[in-house]
């Protein structure tokens, strides 16, 4: 059997009880943390928080040769992901390799970024469109190649009044996208300048002691120190009310967006 | 003043003359005289000693050209020469005749508006005089010709008059066979004849010559040189006769000024709007007009860094001036300006529109490069090349503390020489120089060791193969390692009209997408695939079939990306691809652009790619060398079976006296070590030559060994890739 479960969002307290019981149970427990990192803690600790040996695989372990899936077919195998399991990841194709070897699997859920920062933000889950990432550029061919999806997200949603989450990318050599880069990035593509008003809710160490989450113009985050990783970025539509004064009590936003 | 300082002085009045000036080349086969010849042109001109002419080799400045006694890179000198009670100022580029230099020719040709093809009077025309009026011809450059070494007849062949002159005529008539079966058209205007001017003959060695309009202005008849030759005074006949004069009064009344030649040379080497300002002073060789330059030549000095060489087609060019260099970004700012004195570059303060011009600063320029004050200009069409890099070398600095100066020294000859191709194999991190042939890549390894100052070593040359398909295949599925990212692609053999127009730069993915979709549909090929090039790799061609894709336009670098590296490195030995069309059928994406970067989408449109090429029916092409050897007849036998021993085929013989020609074809991997084999088989009396002939079919018996040799070689695993190896099922 193979079971994912989901770390939460910041250390090794995160998990949920069901979570640690199916580490307890399983004869082996695998993690990967290239497409989320816990912030908040190291393999060593979790290793001893856990009492077990977990060996951490790479992205081609995961994606291009899963060998170690094969275990699974006579033994319970834990595979450890941070946030929720099958949010923000490809692990579908995982369950479905799993399948195909007659594996049978279990999802053990944990908490989320995605409902954790629009719990923050103060804004009403009901009200987010669909999500994306922005990638780091890349330069193919001596051309400097920077994704126009987010912002086509961004404004489709906004077309519809839904707010934006941006989850920002994660590269073994470039690091930990920053807030700053992400708002940056956006107005680079913003030829058309309708960004130029609009809001962000940056938000840092979501699930830490020191989280952080201000709102602000984009314009000014793209100049703003959020400090450590991780950080995500949302694009609000039309503000409620209730959603506006949570941002301005809680998130530092300018008063005038009261007004809206 | 010294008389290279008066030279100087003359030379800078009549540059802003274009009436008197001639801008010309000398052409002609392997050791027909080409050098000797500029030589004592020079020396007429009382820039080399008389006495020195013909032994100093003065245009070749190259110390490895003085030693093998063969020019390698075209020099260019500038000269004053009377006519008529008027000065004229002669620009001069001397070529290389061996064809595994052919590059420098064609791109000397670019500068020059009129050619003197040197043909020696014993041997006549050979193949390397048709390759090289080929490409003045293409260049639209007008033809004079030089009969040189007539004393052989006399002395060496001892041909009384009457065969003379019926020799002579045959090499004329050989000419203008060639002429006119290279264009009928214009044969009309370019057609040679001695009874007009457009022919003069002589012997550069012994510094004289005739034409019909001299003998005529010095009352000096044909049975007079006979006699002279005959009586071997021939420096009496110099002093009658002198070489310098009959050139270049037939150099000054037969080829033309700027002038007249930009009028007509322009429309066929710059494809911008002829009506457009820049176009009308380029035709106009206007000097007040926008500076117009095309480089033909980079080179390196010690003191001023890289000089780029090339023909200034309108403007001025001045010190100071800030030049847009084609296909780059900002400016060059020109700092030197100077004509050349055989080695020597002599500075001036400015340059006007119609001349060969030297300049320091270009130091974004590459040969091809056009250099203008413009900021948009359309660039003069690229200058081709009729032969391909099709022999390697592995270079290595021979002291590990050499290895940073190897990178840029590479860099430097590949920039000075585009006919070589500098890459760094990603496996073996092995320094790979490819060129024309085996002669070409020793005199640059030479050069880097003598001029550069780094000490290499070279590996055995290696032979550049193709890989190919002969069926079709797909659609193949190529999936991303995360396997959400789907490409579909085909792969059928590209119409072999459509690879030669790659190959012969007709068409790219820089020019007007409508002009190239109404360029291939004249081939034949259906608007559907016209009007869909993504991208052209090596002669290999990318279509975007697909409708309606979400993402894919910002996908497409990324997929053009796989195509490149799947084309430049074919599954079955890593060697490049050659008529491949792929359609990219259909493509499914996932929704995030996080995981569809270029780590998921590269190598899943490499791998289909893959995979796709070894399902269809894959092969190796190989290089093939045309092989010209004239032989006297008792050696023929063992001339012949050096050919058939190395998989030659003899594709044509003919006799002349006790001489035979043979024409045949022979793979390049049975080309090395044949001159040395050639010259015992024949007691060394065969004259050869050879010249490109493209890439034709590996006999099927000798792939599987070819594909092994090369992959080991490689350090790949040894045995045929199965398409099993590349995507799964």
């Amino acid at each position: 059997m193979l079971t994912f479960v989901g770390l939460g969002l910041y250390d090794e307290e995160d998990i949920t009880l069901k979570g640690v019981r199916a580490i307890k149970d399983a004869d082996m427990v695998f993690a990967e943390f290239y497409t989320s990192k816990m912030m908040g803690t190291t393999i060593e600790r979790m290793e001893s928080r856990y009492q077990t040996k977990i060996t951490t695989l790479s992205r081609g372990e995961i994606e291009a040769d899963p060998a170690w899936l094969y275990h699974a077919i006579d033994r319970d195998v834990v595979l450890l992901s941070g946030g929720d399991p099958m949010v923000s990841t490809t692990h579908i194709d995982l369950r479905l390799r799993a399948s195909d070897l007659g594996i049978a699997t279990v999802v053990v859920h944990g908490t989320s970024i995605a409902s954790a920062a629009a719990g923050l933000a103060g804004l009403q889950n009901y009200r987010f469109g669909k999500s994306a990432t922005i990638p780091f550029p890349y330069t193919v061919r001596s051309k400097t190649i920077v994704s126009e999806t987010p912002y086509n997200t961004v404004l489709l949603n906004r077309d519809n009044d839904l707010h934006t989450m941006l989850f920002l990318d994660i590269d073994p050599e470039k690091g930990f996208m920053a807030i700053s880069e992400a708002a940056q990035l956006l107005m680079q593509v913003d030829e058309r300048g309708l960004l130029d008003r609009a809001l962000g809710i940056g938000i840092a160490r979501a699930g830490s002691p020191d989280v952080v989450v201000k709102c602000d113009y984009i314009r000014n985050l793209a100049g703003s120190d959020f400090g450590a990783p991780m950080h995500l970025l949302i694009v609000p539509a039309g503000l409620h009310q209730m959603e506006a004064e949570a941002l301005v009590r809680f998130a530092g936003a300018p008063d005038e967006i009261i007004e809206r | 003043m010294g008389v290279k300082k008066k030279m100087v002085e003359r030379v800078r009045g009549l540059m802003s003359q274009p009436e008197n000036i001639r801008n010309i080349g000398i052409v002609a086969h392997i050791d027909h005289g080409k050098t000797t010849l500029t030589d004592n042109l020079l020396a007429g001109a009382g820039m080399i000693s008389k006495e020195l002419a013909g032994t100093q080799l003065f245009m070749d400045s190259d110390e490895e050209e003085q030693e093998r006694g063969i020019t390698i890179d075209a020099a260019n000198v500038s000269m004053v020469h009377e006519f008529e009670g008027e000065e004229y100022l002669i620009n001069l580029i001397d070529t290389p005749g061996h064809v595994d230099f052919g590059g420098d020719v064609t791109r000397a040709m670019r500068a020059v508006d009129g050619a003197v093809v040197v043909v020696d009077a014993v041997e006549g025309a050979m193949p390397q005089t048709e390759t090289v009026l080929r490409q003045a011809l293409r260049e639209n450059v007008t033809p004079v010709l030089f009969v040189n070494k007539v004393d052989r007849l006399i002395n060496e062949l001892q041909v009384d008059p009457e065969t003379m002159q019926i020799k002579l005529g045959k090499v004329i008539d050989n000419v203008n066979k060639l002429i006119k079966g290279m264009s009928e058209e214009k044969y009309k205007e370019w057609r040679i004849d001695a009874s007009n001017g457009t022919v003069a003959f002589g012997s550069a060695l012994y510094n004289w010559a005739i034409s019909v309009t001299y003998m005529q202005k010095s009352k000096i008849d044909f049975k007079e040189v006979y006699n002279y030759c005959k009586d071997n005074n021939m420096k009496e006949l110099a002093e009658r006769c002198p070489l310098h004069e009959v050139l270049n009064d037939m150099i000054i009344k037969h080829l033309p000024d700027p002038l007249v030649a930009q009028k007509r040379r322009v429309p066929v080497i710059w494809h911008g709007d002829a009506d457009s300002e820049i176009g009308a002073q380029m035709a106009s060789c206007d000097p007040d007009g926008d500076t117009a330059l095309m480089v033909t030549k980079i080179t390196r000095d010690p003191h001023a860094g890289e000089i780029a060489t090339g023909r200034l087609f309108s403007g001025t060019i001045v010190r100071g001036q800030e030049l847009h260099i084609s296909g780059t970004s900002g400016t060059d700012r020109i700092q030197q300006v100077g004509v050349f004195m055989g080695p020597e570059r002599v500075e001036v303060e400015k340059i006007p529109a119609g001349n060969i011009v030297a300049v320091t600063g270009l130091k974004n320029a590459i040969v091809g490069s056009t250099a203008t004050t413009l900021r948009d200009m359309y660039p003069f069409e690229m200058i081709t090349h009729a032969s391909e890099p099709v022999v390697t070398v592995a270079v290595e600095a021979k002291h590990m503390r050499d290895l940073p100066k190897l990178v840029e020294v590479l860099r430097q000859v590949s920039k000075e020489d585009p006919t070589l191709q500098v890459k760094i194999d990603e496996e073996t991190g092995e320094h790979l120089l490819a060129g024309m042939g085996e002669l070409h890549l020793e005199v640059v390894a030479h050069r880097i060791e003598r001029d550069k100052g780094v000490e290499i070593t070279t590996s055995e040359p290696i032979v550049a193969y193709r890989e190919t398909i002969m069926g079709r295949a797909g659609p193949v599925e190529g999936k991303s390692p995360n396997r959400h990212n789907r490409f579909y692609i085909e792969v059928s053999p590209l119409e072999p009209e459509i690879v030669d127009m790659i190959k012969s730069g007709e068409i790219s993915m820089k020019m007007d997408k409508i002009e190239r979709r109404d360029k291939v549909m004249e081939v034949g090929m259906g608007k559907d695939e016209a009007k869909s090039f993504s991208a052209i790799s090596e002669s290999n061609i990318l279509l975007d079939m697909t409708k309606g894709v979400q993402y894919l336009r910002e996908t497409m670098e990324l997929i053009i990306e796989g195509f490149e590296e799947a084309t430049t490195a074919g599954p079955m030995s890593r060697e490049p691809c050659q008529g491949l069309k792929l359609r990219l059928v259909d493509v499914k994406l996932h929704e995030d652009a996080v995981h569809r970067g270029p780590a998921q989408v590269i190598p899943a449109v490499r791998q289909a790619i893959q995979a796709a090429i070894l399902m269809a029916d894959v092969t190796l092409l190989e290089p093939f060398q045309k092989v010209f050897i004239q032989v006297p007849q008792d050696h023929m036998g063992g001339a012949i079976s050096e050919i058939q021993g190395r998989r030659g085929a003899i594709l044509n013989m003919t006799q002349e006296g006790d001489v035979t020609d043979i024409e045949a074809k022979t793979p390049v991997a049975e080309l090395f070590g044949f001159a040395g084999d050639l010259r015992s088989a024949t007691e060394g009396r065969a004259l050869w030559s050879t010249e490109f002939a493209g890439f034709e079919s590996l006999p099927k018996n000798l792939l599987p060994e070819i594909v092994s040799q090369i992959r080991t070689r490689k350090g790949l695993k040894p045995g045929i890739p199965k398409p099993s190896d590349f995507v799964s099922e």
